[in-house]
């Protein structure tokens, strides 16, 4: 008898709290409705056009792009392979471009990489003992990965003059911040089995990470650096738009000028690329980690 | 068993802990060259050599000296002989009494650089000391000033113009019609309290102390409301500008953000194999998402901006239209991946289509999703310090302004370091958000 009873206010207990529950969760989407209109109103107030005034518009761009393309007739295909005059009076096609973007993402990958896995192994609490030196890594992984690519990208640009290199450097600095979060994030979950069996066969600091951690964590780095490269290869399109070279100096050039059928094929060329990568990346992480681990 | 025999048997059953794996080796050698050899393509292709060779590191150092210093300009006009003292060159920031620094007496004037340098200027000479000891010395000439010490290495000397800088913190530029004396000092000048304000030259611990006691600076209004709008409307810095700004580059993220992982989640349950069962409808939604995210947030700005004009709003629908790709992908990778045990037992409890979805399906999903949102909280606002430079407004935009002058660096490095505070406070704030909505589970994310 006492036993239905426990049970029966255990139930009530439950739905008073499944209630409670109800009515947080249906304060919060409030919450957030109320700052997501008000947001937009605001954003609609500061903005020189308002949304009413702006809807029919919004197809203006596109199809301005789209009817100069069309224009071009089946040349429009052709444009890709066709010769641009570079500030430096030297010729390429937007292939040449296109290239130089993957490579800056491909080095600056290589760099951020390369410096995320040794700050990572830094900012892990259980690799290393002195805690005041993980505690200032850390730090400075916040601060790397809070830098905006395109101030130091600007930066660069002032002193070097339009060059890859301040995309590279400012993706590379972005990137050692985000990978070397993500990494010590990995090194944190490393089974510490095998780091203490090398301890007690008197392995050094060093032998213990490279023998102990890496073999246990390298796949799952492998696989956050693809998406950063993924992410990478957007952010080099970007910063090329404010005078780093690659593709994105060439998509800013053609805007400037109003060469819609140029604009279209540059934005076919990097939606492609884009897409292309993400495909190329993810089938390689799931050969890198396979299907378990996602 | 003997310990040769332990090591036989060890051999055979792992032979590669023991003997070198000649294919790995090789490989790692092959991509150790193939490394190598890309970088120096790289070295060719992106001219860094050249770009080195071509960089201008004075503009580097000035560039860094000037961000976290400030400079009073003593100017000596060598048609009236009349000299100004002012900030950072600025005519309007001209000092009406002059600094104790600078002893002006009937036509001529001694300044003290600091740094153990000292000026003499008058109409017919200038003359740097150091340490007591003259250095330099001028004297107008018909075309321009004439040198009359021995030029130095660091001296810029031209027909028209003499120039140089003894130490990072002193300069001098002499010409026909001027002489610019330039003294740096460290720190950001007027942060809290501007030229034109009544509380112009008050430390913040003394402006906070008169706020909490003291006399009433202005009688038509309170310490605290005066104190607090002087700083909010400092001409300099534009504290108040600034702030609303970044509040407007915050509002941009949240909202692109939240609108995006509104709309992408009945999508990605369209996007979803185990619960969509139209391939057709299944693909083209994937499609949708790939072409959303493939046209970058830049590219859907400009679009935007033409549709909308320049502002927040426009980021905002940018921001909307990039992340709802990217959502949807996550999202409906998350739904794919979801256990199928619960959908079954929901179902085989009786559930329908909806419910088993509901219940089965959403509670597996909702981590990634909370987690997934609120990172992408966090890096929305870089991209719409980003966007905001290309023309959405909000703080990216202040930022490019501050760049553009090119006279203030400070200011510059002033927004840069809020920005950055932003980010480090938002990261943080997403990270205790998502630890406390899912305990521990966030390890399921990505």
């Amino acid at each position: 008898m006492s036993e239905t009873l426990a049970t029966a206010n255990m139930a009530a207990q439950y739905e008073i709290m499944e209630r409670r529950r109800r009515v947080y969760t249906g304060l919060l989407l409030i919450l957030l409705l109320v700052m997501l209109i008000g947001g937009v109103r605001i954003a609609e107030e500061a903005n020189s056009g308002s949304i009413l005034s702006g809807l029919p518009k919004i197809l203006d761009y596109p199809s301005d792009i789209l009817s100069q393309a069309y224009t071009r007739g089946w040349g429009f295909w052709l444009i890709p392979f066709e010769v641009q005059h570079a500030d430096n009076g030297i010729q390429h096609t937007y292939f040449y471009y296109l290239i130089e973007t993957i490579n800056m993402a491909v080095v600056a990958t290589i760099f951020g990489f390369a410096f995320g896995a040794v700050i990572s192994i830094l900012a892990s609490r259980n690799l290393v003992k002195n805690q005041m030196i993980v505690w200032v890594t850390r730090r400075f992984t916040d601060i790397s990965r809070a830098f905006p690519e395109i101030v130091i990208a600007l930066f660069l640009i002032f002193i070097f003059g339009k060059n890859p290199i301040a995309a590279v450097a400012a993706i590379a600095f972005h990137t050692t911040g985000a990978l070397s979060k993500m990494f010590s994030e990995v090194n944190e979950n490393a089974d510490m089995k095998a780091w203490e069996g090398l301890e007690a066969s008197g392995a050094s600091w060093i032998q213990k990470i490279w023998f102990g951690i890496i073999p246990q964590v390298w796949p799952n780095w492998i696989s956050y650096g693809l998406l950063r490269f993924e992410i990478n290869v957007r952010a080099s399109a970007i910063l090329g738009f404010v005078g780093a070279g690659g593709l994105g100096q060439q998509f800013k050039t053609f805007v400037d000028w109003k060469f819609g059928a140029d604009i279209a094929s540059i934005i076919l060329i990097l939606i492609l690329t884009i897409v292309t990568i993400d495909i190329l990346s993810t089938w390689a992480r799931r050969r890198f980690i396979g299907k378990v681990a996602h | 068993m003997t310990s040769s025999t332990n090591y036989e048997t060890l051999a055979t059953a792992y032979p590669e802990a023991i003997n070198p794996n000649r294919r790995k080796q090789m490989m790692w050698l092959g991509g150790f060259f193939g490394l190598i050899g890309y970088f120096a393509y790289i070295w060719v292709a992106f001219d860094i050599s050249g770009a080195f060779a071509r960089a201008s590191m004075d503009r580097a150092t000035l560039l860094a000296l000037d961000s976290y210093a400030y400079k009073h300009h003593v100017e000596l006009s060598l048609r009236t002989g009349e000299v100004m003292v002012n900030l950072e060159g600025n005519r309007r920031a001209a000092f009406d009494e002059f600094p104790d620094w600078v002893v002006a007496d009937d036509g001529f004037t001694s300044v003290d650089m600091g740094q153990g340098y000292r000026a003499e200027l008058a109409l017919g000479f200038m003359r740097i000391y150091r340490d007591g000891a003259l250095i330099v010395e001028t004297a107008p000439g018909p075309d321009g000033p004439l040198l009359q010490s021995e030029a130095l290495g660091w001296m810029k000397v031209a027909p028209n113009k003499i120039e140089g800088r003894p130490d990072s913190y002193v300069r001098f530029i002499v010409t026909k019609s001027k002489i610019t004396l330039q003294r740096y000092t460290t720190g950001w000048e007027n942060f809290w309290f501007d030229n034109g304000s009544p509380l112009h030259g008050t430390s913040i611990w003394a402006a906070i102390g008169l706020t909490i006691s003291g006399e009433q600076v202005d009688p038509t209004q309170s310490n605290l409301s005066l104190v607090s709008s002087e700083i909010w409307g400092n001409q300099e810095w534009q504290h108040g500008q600034v702030w609303y700004a970044m509040l407007i580059t915050i509002l941009m993220a949240f909202c692109g953000t939240v609108l995006a992982a509104i709309t992408a989640l009945p999508l990605s349950f369209m996007a979803a194999n185990n619960i969509n069962p139209m391939w057709f409808l299944r693909g083209a939604v994937k499609r949708v998402f790939d072409f959303l995210r493939g046209v970058d947030a830049l590219i859907w700005s400009l679009i935007f901006i033409r549709a909308f004009g320049l502002g927040p709003l426009s980021g905002i629908l940018a921001l909307w239209f990039t992340d709802t790709g990217t959502f949807g992908k996550l999202f409906s990778e998350a739904i794919e991946n979801a256990d199928k045990k619960q959908i079954e037992g929901v179902s085989s409890a009786g559930a329908g289509a909806v419910q088993s979805t509901w219940f089965g399906v959403v509670p597996q999903i909702l981590p990634v999703l909370i987690s997934q949102t609120l990172y992408f909280l966090e890096s929305n606002t870089r991209s719409a310090t980003v966007i905001g430079m290309l023309g959405a407004g909000g703080i990216g935009l202040k930022l490019a302004d501050a760049m553009r002058t090119g006279q203030d660096w400070e200011n510059t490095m002033y927004i840069i370091s809020l920005i950055i505070a932003v980010v480090i406070i938002m990261d943080n704030f997403s990270g205790w958000l998502r630890t406390r909505l899912i305990k521990g589970q966030e390890k399921s994310a990505l």
